[in-house]
């Protein structure tokens, strides 16, 4: 690792004025993903500000019809928590089979969605279920916010403060894990809301994305067989040593049929 | 540099080294508790897990100033005067060839059981999937967890 100042931050407000303060600051979360970048000296910051002091920063709750998660509650804690389990199970489950138990013990919703890994978990939960990403600046819409390959749409120094999910009807996550990562080879997340049906599709390509074809034939009917002989075109998708991109075209299939099955067997507003 | 206040094996120690240092670099180095191992350094082996707050972590993926105002528990801390059920269960097993993995594998174990998390068999395997070995093949591992796990709830 090069160099660099430590800061615990113990107010947002703290912590913005050290990320106007340094020179090529950065935000410190559960360090799962920064740390290793650090120490491979892919990245260099000169300052680390730490926030997992701060308070505001913390919190899951049910408020009318949206489920909201502080940006460093970690992923054991989305998975182990009852609010989350009872309002969004499908969602609680997901956080359950981010990485092994220690990764989940240190990682966070905030630092997941800010770094935008191409095979992350979460950004597919986000973008089916409608989510809405609140910074220090301003709230942004899932389908916003996602922009590209690591990219978000969050400015410099814009820090998450927390994720509010609106609670769907029913929804769940099926996941193909890379065996030696545990990161999604496709990871695909589908969501009945009253507004109609979403299907997100994580790890197949540069960025999540939306499976349109597969939302319109679940809107139609909800279920297994309503997506025979609907499929996603591999072209775009990425194709490495692990899967080929039509392997992967063909996974989301696999995995969305999966989803649907879980999702059915939830009683709506109960985790089964 | 600052320096700060932890609690490592019940003493409290203070830490006022470069910013960078990890908290395995921490505890093996400056403190020579080298029970701690490092296997991979790219988070993904689990040699090197402690527990933070009772909580198991990697240390090579923490910075020692993360554990500020923490209680780390090490694999020399564990035991008293006698073996700690879970090190006498490895032994009873026979969990372990040439032990790298295994204070590692036993703080994963104790989170494991107190989160309840070691109910059959089948959890074991996957709790331990942030745990690698490259001796046993497992199987006498998992046979000493679910035997430190059904001691403990008798
Ligand atoms: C072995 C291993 C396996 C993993 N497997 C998976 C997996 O299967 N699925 C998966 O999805 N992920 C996986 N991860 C990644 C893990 O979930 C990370 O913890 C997570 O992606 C980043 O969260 P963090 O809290 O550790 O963020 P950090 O590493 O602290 O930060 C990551 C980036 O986000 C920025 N950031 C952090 N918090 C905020 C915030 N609140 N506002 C703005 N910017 C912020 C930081 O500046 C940094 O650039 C794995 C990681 C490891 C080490
Ligand atoms: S040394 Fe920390 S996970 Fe391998
Ligand atoms: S006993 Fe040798 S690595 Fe596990």
């Amino acid at each position: 690792m090069y160099a660099f100042t430590y800061h615990g931050a113990e107010t947002l407000e703290q912590a913005q004025e050290l990320l106007a303060s340094g020179d090529d600051p950065k935000i410190l979360a559960g360090g799962h993903t920064l740390l290793p970048t650090m120490k491979q000296r892919l990245a260099n910051p000169s300052d680390l500000i730490d926030i997992a002091g701060i308070n505001a920063l913390s919190g899951i709750t049910l408020t009318g019809a949206a489920l909201s998660i502080g940006a460093m509650e970690t992923h054991a804690q989305v998975a182990d928590s009852p609010v989350a389990q009872r309002a969004i199970p499908g969602l609680a489950a997901l956080a359950g089979q981010i990485g092994d138990p220690h990764v989940r013990n240190r990682g966070t919703i905030g630092g997941s969605l800010a770094n935008n890994d191409p095979a992350a978990d979460y950004p597919a939960a986000c973008l089916a279920l409608g989510a809405l990403i609140h910074t220090t600046q301003r709230q942004i819409k899932a389908q916003d916010f996602f922009t590209d390959l690591f990219e978000t749409s969050l400015e410099e120094h814009e820090i998450i403060t927390r994720i509010e999910f609106p609670t769907p009807e029913i929804s769940a996550y099926a996941k193909s894990p890379n065996p030696a990562s545990r990161y999604a080879l496709v990871g695909v997340y589908v969501a009945r809301t009253q507004n109609g049906v979403q299907v997100a599709v994580t790890g197949a390509g540069p960025v999540v994305f939306l499976a349109t074809g597969f939302s319109q034939a679940l809107e139609r009917s909800f279920s297994r067989g309503a997506l025979n002989g609907v499929t996603v075109s591999p072209e775009g998708l990425n194709a490495d040593l692990h899967a080929s991109a039509a392997y992967r075209a063909h996974l989301i299939g696999i995995m969305a049929r999966q989803a649907v099955t879980t999702a059915l067997s939830q009683k709506q507003g109960a985790p089964s | 540099m600052p320096s700060q206040n932890m609690a490592i094996n019940g003493k409290a120690v203070h830490f006022d080294g470069d910013d960078r240092t990890l908290l395995v670099d921490f505890l093996r180095d400056a403190l020579e508790l080298t029970g701690t191992h490092v296997g991979c350094d790219t988070s993904q082996c689990g040699a090197c897990v402690v527990l933070m707050d009772g909580v198991a972590v990697k240390s090579c993926t923490i910075l020692a100033r993360q554990a500020e105002g923490r209680e780390i528990t090490t694999i020399e801390g564990l035991s008293g005067k006698e073996l700690h059920p879970l090190q006498a269960a490895f032994q009873q097993c026979h969990a372990l060839q040439c032990g790298f993995c295994t204070p590692g594998m036993i703080l994963a174990a104790h989170d494991m059981i107190r989160r309840g998390a070691a109910r059959d068999e089948a959890q074991i395997r996957h709790e331990l999937e942030g745990n690698l070995c490259r001796c046993t093949g497992y199987q006498n591992i998992v046979k000493a967890i679910k035997a430190a796990a059904i001691n403990q709830t008798e």
